[in-house]
């Protein structure tokens, strides 16, 4: 296989609040040719641990979905849901690891912390994505993605269905592109190709 | 990321923190570890992981804020209520019938936790025979546990955790408010022991029916996590109990053949064999 054949990209970052749920599984549904790539996915929700989020995202998708379990192995071909109440952090080894430290924007799990670290080991493998919220959490994170040579993707604000998460982060570091909610997908489908 | 703290200087740091003064923090997950650390920069005002580190070498008295702030001591009184509700009706009956009752809060921080057991004990009317043994690393957390006062802005929240838990009375009665802080009543630290013990590099200096060591393990690499959880088997008597965080699991360790889940799924197990 020649080199450009297949996609740089091993790794996508995925941070929203709860509104951007559907947005999600637009994503999940897309992507499930990309067996390649892992994909982690943080959304701002309550404390309870239920496994709601794992179920409906399993519902739209033929990769594995998993809750990520502290030390795990990061698997390729995998939708990683962070847990609620926990930082998700990576390793360099490739592995997870959670952390019950300070909340980050009133956050755990804070997208900032988890875009920051996924920037530290996958740097120009990693793709951010960041979605509708109505907070600061992200704009940080994503910034770290693209100085570390990754791609990222802003929603649209204006027609997010909170545009200030997304917002602030075009506000502070050039994104690569700003894309439809609904649009999130397909193009990933073809970056990730 | 300008500000992040990079892996050959988080190695110079905790090299320096070994050889200096004893403190072994090389196993511990690294992407937390480098997250304290650029936090400390910032609180602290280091210019540069230079200034930082010539701190370090040059203050011996910087060491314990060092170590507190490397360390995350996040904690609160019935922590995961549901864990301690399958602890007044699963593991107490049991505990009940023994003569004495020996518990070890392994990386106890601030005391929360424990002070939520020996609620729980008093509440069965078991403690005036059990002895909480509160450790950790950090001399300045448990320090705390001594005092036993806990900041009254948290009281509502406990108060929540405590009946969820299954606790029947109102949480007030266990503690009298002064000025921002709720002071806990002194029958309950009468039962405690407090020292500190390091996990990494300590021994097993006891043997207990209980060990609860939550939300301790998750800053741990698999490799030490795997030592620790061999020091609790070893500290464990036969049929005893280990409970471990929400997050934390025994599945894949060594030990794991000697223990069995509870049923409910909750983080505790029993030492079978
Ligand atoms: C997040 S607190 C957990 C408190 C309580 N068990 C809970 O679950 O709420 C973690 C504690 O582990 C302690 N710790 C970290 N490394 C340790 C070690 N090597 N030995 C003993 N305690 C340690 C820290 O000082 C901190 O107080």
């Amino acid at each position: 296989m020649a080199e450009g054949d297949v996609s740089k990209y091993r790794m996508v970052v995925i941070g929203g609040s709860a509104g951007s749920l559907d947005s999600i599984l637009k994503i999940v549904a897309a992507v499930q040719e990309a067996v390649d790539v892992a994909f982690v996915v943080v959304v701002h929700r309550g404390k309870s641990g239920d496994s709601i989020l794992t179920d409906l995202l399993s519902s739209q998708t033929k990769l594995v979905v998993k809750e990520v379990e502290d030390k795990e192995l990061i698997l390729p071909g995998t939708i990683y849901i962070a847990p609620p109440d926990y930082h998700l952090l990576l390793e360099n080894e490739y592995t997870f690891s959670l952390d019950a430290s300070e909340k980050v924007h009133y956050s755990r799990p804070s997208i900032d912390v988890t875009f920051e670290s996924a920037a530290l080991v996958y740097g120009p493998a990693l793709v951010g994505v960041l979605l509708s919220g109505a907070n600061a959490d992200g704009a940080v994170g994503l910034k770290n993605i693209a100085d570390a040579g990754g791609f990222t993707i802003a929603q649209q604000p204006a027609t997010a269905e909170v545009g200030y998460m997304p917002q602030q982060a075009i506000n502070l570091t050039k994104v690569s592109v700003i894309l439809e909610g609904e649009d999130i997908g397909i193009f990933l489908k073809t970056l990730l190709k | 990321m300008e500000n992040s703290v990079k892996d050959e200087e988080l190695d110079l740091l905790l090299d320096e923190l070994f050889r200096s003064y004893g403190y072994d923090f090389t196993n511990y997950a690294r992407a937390s570890l480098k997250r304290r650390v650029s936090r400390l920069m910032i609180i602290d005002r280091f210019p540069s992981f230079a200034e930082l580190l010539y701190r370090v070498r040059q203050d011996p008295a910087y060491l314990t804020r060092m170590v507190e702030e490397l360390t995350v001591n996040v904690t609160e009184m019935f922590r995961d209520p549901q864990v301690f509700k399958t602890i007044r009706e699963e593991v107490l009956p049991i505990l009940a019938t023994h003569p004495f009752i020996r518990i070890w809060h392994a990386g106890c921080a601030t005391g929360e936790e424990v002070y939520s057991m020996a609620i729980l004990l008093d509440e069965a009317n078991l403690l005036h025979k059990s002895l909480l043994y509160a450790t950790d690393l950090n001399p300045t957390a448990i320090e705390n546990i001594r005092k036993g006062v806990f900041p009254i802005s948290e009281m509502k929240q406990y108060s929540e955790n405590y009946i969820l838990s299954g606790g029947k009375h109102d949480f007030s009665k266990y503690y009298t408010a002064k000025y921002n802080w709720a002071k806990f009543d002194d029958r309950l630290k009468a039962k405690m022991i407090v020292a500190t013990h390091n996990l990494v590099s300590d021994r097993s200096f006891n043997e207990f029916v209980l060990i609860f060591c939550r939300n301790v393990l998750i800053y741990f690499d698999k490799y030490l996590q795997d030592n620790v959880l061999t020091l609790f088997d070893d500290s464990l008597e036969k049929l005893g109990f280990l409970v471990l965080g929400s997050k934390e699991n025994l599945r894949f360790s060594p030990i794991a053949r000697k223990f069995k889940q509870l049923e409910n799924r909750e983080r505790i197990w029993r030492k079978v064999m």
